[in-house]
């Protein structure tokens, strides 16, 4: 009877069969063997722990090894935490879990958490027969595969023959008395150290090697695993001599039947590529083929110290055909060369137009393909359209020369930021992107009214309209076009993307509105080729149906959600408010009323910068700056990282940009859940009164349900609090630069100079947050963080901005921005749905007691709505808009 | 008490499954009074709806809805118990009667079965302990700004679980069936609990188990592939692996056939009447979901098939006709 595959799952199957390839498991989220992650968990920083987990996914782990074994945490406790934190992120819960650990309470907790098929590592017969068949049978009963080690009553197998005899004996009783599927027993029968001077440790690869060879013959459907690195523990230190080392062990690990092991990818040299003089001598000493084997190979590791590898510009390229040229140019993404190469390449062809459709277009394939199929990146394929760009702008003159000159593209779309947003980075991505795939685009900008945008769709008789947002109150705009596209009878596929739409939204919201033609949510860049693809392509009816069944689900789902919510009315909201202590806890601003700075230093604000959302914005995953050593995205984001600092230097010693700011200082104290804010400290005038809203959503009994009020002290308490405002902005003097930048069909800098315009604003706000609470208003004088602490808001006090979480109502902007006479000084103005212009820009609220903190309002209900209405003089109808997003159903 | 062995008729023909439960007693348009006649008269929770108790307070209609299922020619009937755990009951604070109510509804099916068997004993007809996925999630947390937080921990479902299995068995089912599979961790506890049961009754019945698949995607509320669920319960030595609900007969085929690729066991599928209309009512008729269930058995997909929300012995009755013409999936059991 043939034994069936080991068989495991995360919320993807993972089938190892004879025909697999080695599998991978991943070592870093192990607090024994990373300094890294034992020190995110000591911190109770699982955000950074779960990207260390999502790293290794991506880097191409196919199972991940999770160990809390360490004196100092509590091993049971993190494990269960971190596996339900693993479980809400699938990308990384697509893989199988190895549960690591030594103690079996902590193996336990852990079968208790995985849904998918998992394995234990590790049990062995180290405390008896009785002990080792228990677990065996409660593993058994998980569902989880396990790991044996070469480990019996009398301590750790060493030999071939220990091994052999302890790994029979287990797979036995396992098989045997248990019951143990077999195929899902994997031993691992001890990787140790080679070259280590001791004479008895000659034979320990190759041990290793026949034992594995001996397991796979005599014992049916066991696997062999290993944990690799340490097998060259003598030469720590030497990383060549390692990599060579764990590449040579894992070939004859393989060639011996080694299914998997734990292995860091970063320590391992391609066994084709090492060095043949140092492969020699790894060799003779894994496989002990002469006595003086370890001093060779010491003295040899001597003098291969270090990576002298070094990267030249490499012009051999240029010596290929022209249109080898022109192809190696759009993928490499150089400029430098493409006038002449279109030159020479017209004189080749008949037509100029010819060199678009022919050797152009060949080289844009390419590109598509390779960005297809996530072998390019977002901003490679940037580079690579403008390299496009500018060889068509090169032949357009001789196009048009002649008459009929046209070139067929793929379809036609046209892409729009609605009225009242202004945040464009999202949709100039898309824009680009299509273009590179042959779609002509029509860009009609920024705060795009519905009537111009339906217009412009039936003038220019365009296939898709594609539409971005990136504030919440865009949603609602994009509601409002979807049902005048109906009224004007369009059939057009209206395509819906930016940071607050999605496919929810979209299906709950858009869709129905709109059923003459249909409505489809694109989560990024990378996928609206595909979509516009599947609109335009003979699949269209399929993809449509697929499309709308799916929103009809999700719409069903929100509905069934939508009842399992409860909400608690506003009095008991607000019966479960946060009561501070305000006594001893207020500090006095040094410095009350308006601070203004008309021209802040760039210079100073670079070292403010959190990269990791400027990564975000060029679709690279991964947190700055581990994300440039990024096996898979590592040298996208090395290079772009390169380019942008290249730029931000010429941004601050050129000038191209103006940083202007403007800090509010005042009393204050809550009245409910209003702030109201006085002219002085008497308070007898109120200069401007804050609405909070409050959280509804009915949570555990000792957990409260917080609004922004709840950090001032109350009026009745007899205290003067302290509340402060600002506006910052890093975008001033931008226009030029991008339309300067357009204007040479650069788009890939002038996304740059946007995204890192967004960056310096945000760099800004943290930067005079800093100045405020050490000397503006001096509530922290001594306070002593890193950039990393303050990125991990680890600072007291908090600075939520209004249109975010804490408090959704944009419309509190208008009153911010009135009292810090914010347009007059700082230059940054409001748009009709209160999105600030210059986009680079940042406000909000300055709160200064040590238990204030950043939490999101949530759903709210129409109750509180109303009373907001009430309580701001306005008409419920209005609010209901602005609110909109937040309002429950 | 079985004397037939159901591993042996699955291997000779397609077995059929009953319908739904709540369809047909919505026919009956009670009143909260029959939801607690002679049980749970002075009960200060509202208890209408909570439809497993009428196993407790109007048997008569439950062996009813059983009788007319075998009449229209299931082989196998599920007993009124998906809500039956302590941890679904405690919405209507009836946590104490797990035991009772599982019991009984084993029971009363367990009667109806052994009448028809009796009748016509080339037909013998199973009961199989219906064992729902409860009302919360082991490995999702219901609270989007705290993913690390479980509204029911493992042990609290493997405990439920054992109290409502013990019942089951004590009540005379055949089988037992984990079904309406949204969460895999659920279904794991489930299995953990029936495993140690069985183990301390010393008894052996077949366990079917079958998965939900709630998105175009053919995943698992819970996020699993449909390959991927099944790998994560194969552990066990299962009668029948299969889906339920959620999907109409047509988009359920494609995860069908992903079943009938890689699982060992039987394969079973009892899909909704098609989809909810605008007014939550489900309109397939017998005769289109027939047509839909015989392309399943054109390709030769199952073992076992039925009905789940929405259907009626009139559904259950045009899938019993069908299959007498077609061979089962082949299995090795």
């Amino acid at each position: 009877m043939t034994v069936p595959p080991l068989k495991l799952s995360g919320l993807e199957p993972l089938v190892i069969t004879k025909e697999t390839n080695f599998v991978n498991v991943g070592e870093r989220t192990n607090v024994t063997g990373s300094r890294k992650f034992l020190r995110l968990i000591q911190e109770d920083n699982y955000e950074d722990a779960l990207a260390v987990a999502l790293d290794q996914v991506q880097g191409g782990a196919q199972i991940i090894d999770i160990n809390m074994d360490e004196g100092m945490i509590d091993g049971e406790k993190a494990m269960v935490k971190f596996l339900h934190l693993i479980a809400s992120e699938p990308d990384i819960a697509r893989v199988p879990i190895m549960i690591d650990s030594s103690k079996w309470e902590i193996i336990e907790a852990g079968l208790k958490c995985i849904q998918g098929k998992g394995v234990v590592n590790s049990i062995s017969l180290k405390e008896g027969e009785a002990q080792f068949i228990e677990y065996a049978k409660k593993i058994k009963r998980y569902g989880a595969a396990v790991i044996v080690m070469a480990f019996d009553e009398n301590g750790q197998a060493d030999s071939y023959e220990r091994r052999i005899e302890i790994c029979e004996r287990s797979y036995r009783i396992l098989v045997d008395v248990v019951g143990f599927s077999c195929q899902d027993i994997i031993f691992d029968p001890n990787i140790f150290p080679v070259a280590t001077g001791m004479e008895e440790h000659n034979n320990n690869a190759i041990d290793f090697f026949r034992a594995t060879k001996w397991i796979k013959d005599n014992l049916p459907g066991a696997k062999v695993s290993g944990g690799v690195s340490n097998v060259s523990f003598s030469f720590r230190g030497n990383d060549k001599v390692r990599e060579a080392m764990h590449s040579a062990f894992l070939y004859h690990a393989i060639q011996n039947g080694m299914d998997m092991g734990i292995v860091n990818p970063s320590m391992l040299e391609v066994y084709d590529d090492i060095d043949k003089v140092l492969l020699e001598h790894v060799e003779d000493v894994l496989l002990n083929r002469r006595p003086d084997a370890t001093e060779r190979l010491l003295e040899l590791a001597e003098t291969v110290k270090g990576d002298g590898k070094k990267r030249e510009i490499d012009l051999t390229w240029r010596e290929a055909s022209v249109q080898n040229r022109l192809s190696h140019a759009l993928v490499k993404g150089i400029v430098e060369f493409i006038d002449e190469d279109v030159e020479e390449c017209r004189h080749l062809f008949a037509r100029p137009i010819e060199v678009i459709e022919g050797p152009l277009m060949d080289g844009m394939n390419v590109v598509g393909d390779l960005f297809g199929s996530g072998k390019m990146f977002l901003p490679q394929v940037v580079k690579s359209a403008r390299v496009m760009k500018k060889a068509v702008a090169y032949l357009l003159p001789y196009i048009e020369a002649e008459k009929d000159g046209v070139r067929q593209a793929a379809g036609k779309v046209l892409m729009a930021t609605v009225k009242g947003d202004v945040h464009d980075i999202g949709k100039n991505i898309v824009g680009v992107v299509l273009g590179c795939n042959n779609y002509d685009v029509v860009d009609l900008g920024v705060m795009v009214p519905p009537e111009k945008i339906i217009q412009t769709a039936i003038q220019e008789n365009v296939d898709v309209i594609g539409l971005s947002g990136l504030i919440t109150p865009s949603l609602d705009e994009m509601v409002h076009l979807a049902k005048e596209m109906q009224r004007a009878g369009l059939r057009i596929p209206l395509l819906i993307g930016g940071a607050t739409t999605s496919r929810v939204h979209t299906a709950v919201k858009i869709e129905q509105n709109y059923t003459n033609g249909q409505t489809i949510h694109v989560l990024d860049a990378s996928r609206s080729v595909t979509v516009v693809e599947s609109l335009l392509g003979d699949k269209k009816d399929a993809f449509v149906a697929a499309t709308k069944a799916d929103y009809q689900k999700l719409r069903e789902h929100h509905e069934k959600n939508r009842g399992a919510k409860t909400y608690l009315s506003l009095a008991e909201a607000r019966a479960k408010k946060q009561v501070l202590d305000f006594e001893g806890k207020i500090t006095r601003p040094k410095q009350l009323g308006i601070t203004e700075f008309s021209d802040f230093s760039l210079a100073e604000l670079t070292s403010y910068i959190d990269w990791t959302p400027f990564f975000q914005t060029w679709e690279l995953a991964g947190r700055y700056p581990n994300i440039l050593k990024d096996e898979v995205v590592g040298e996208a984001a090395t290079k772009l990282f390169a380019d942008a600092q290249a730029m931000l230097k010429q941004i601050v010693s050129e000038n191209w940009l103006t940083a202007k700011a403007i800090v509010g200082l005042w009393p204050a104290n809550s009245v409910g859940d209003d702030i109201e804010i006085y002219t002085d400290e008497s308070i007898k005038e109120v200069l401007y009164t804050q609405r909070s809203l409050r959280q509804q959503l009915k949570k555990a009994d000792n957990a409260f349900n917080l609004a922004l009020s709840d950090f001032i002290a109350p009026k009745e308490s007899g205290l003067v609090d302290y509340i402060g405002g600002f506006v910052v902005t890093a975008g001033l003097n931008i226009d030029e630069h991008v339309a300067r930048f357009e204007a040479d069909h650069d788009d890939y800098n002038s996304i740059m100079i946007k995204a890192l315009a967004d960056r310096l604003a945000e760099a800004f706000a943290e930067c005079l947050h800093q100045k405020v609470r050490k000397e503006i208003w001096g509530y922290a004088a001594d306070e002593n963080l890193s950039n990393d602490d303050l990125i991990k808001e680890q600072y007291k006090g908090i600075r939520p901005a209004p249109g975010y979480p804490a408090c959704p109502d944009h419309t509190e902007k208008i009153g911010l921005f009135e009292i810090l006479k914010a347009t007059e000084l700082t230059g940054v103005s409001l748009t009709e749905s209160l999105a600030m212009l210059p986009t680079a820009s940042v406000s909000g609220w300055y709160f200064a007691h040590p238990d204030a903190k950043y939490f999101g309002v949530g759903k709210i209900t129409i109750e509180q709505v109303e009373d907001v209405a009430k309580r701001k003089g306005e008409r419920v109808e209005v609010m209901e808009r602005w609110l909109g997003a937040n309002l429950e159903g | 008490m079985p004397q037939h062995n159901i591993q042996d008729i699955l291997k000779k023909r397609i077995l059929v499954l009953d319908g739904a439960m709540g369809t047909m007693i919505q026919r009956y348009t009670l009143t909260e009074d029959d939801f607690r006649k002679g049980w749970f008269e002075g009960h200060k929770k509202p208890l209408k709806g909570n439809n497993d108790l009428l196993s407790l307070t109007r048997p008569e209609i439950i062996k009813e809805i059983h009788a007319a299922y075998f009449e229209a020619g299931a082989d196998i009937a599920e007993t009124n118990t998906f809500s039956g755990t302590s941890i679904a009951q405690a919405d209507y604070d009836l946590q104490h009667i797990v035991y009772d109510l599982n019991y009984h509804s084993a029971k009363i099916a367990r009667e109806v079965a052994d009448e028809f068997t009796a009748k016509n004993p080339d037909k013998p007809r199973f009961v199989a302990g219906s064992i729902g996925p409860t009302n919360r999630t082991a490995s999702l947390s219901p609270d989007v700004n705290d993913p690390g937080f479980r509204a029911v921990s493992y042990d609290q479902l493997v405990d439920a679980y054992s109290d409502q299995v013990r019942a089951l068995i004590d009540g005379g089912c055949d089988l037992l069936l984990v079904e309406t599979v949204f969460d895999t961790l659920n279904a794991k506890a489930a299995l953990f609990a029936i495993d140690q049961v069985q183990e301390e009754k010393g008894t052996a019945l077949p366990i079917m188990v079958s998965g939900t698949i709630t998105d175009a995607s053919g995943r698992t509320l819970s996020g699993q592939t449909t390959e991927a669920f099944l790998v994560s319960i194969e552990h066990m030595p299962l009668l029948s692996v299969g889906l339920n609900c959620a999907l109409g007969a047509e988009t359920m085929r494609p995860y069908l056939q992903i079943l009938n690729k890689n699982s060992r066991f039987a394969v079973s599928a009892h899909p909704n009447a098609g989809l909810p209309n605008e007014f939550g009512e489900y309109d397939e008729t017998a005769e289109l979901m027939g047509a839909q269930i015989k392309q399943f058995l054109d390709e030769g997909l199952v073992n076992i098939i039925g009905g789940c929300c929405g259907t009626t012995p009139d559904h259950i009755k045009a899938i019993a006709d069908l299959v007498k013409n077609y061979e089962p999936r082949r299995i090795e059991l």
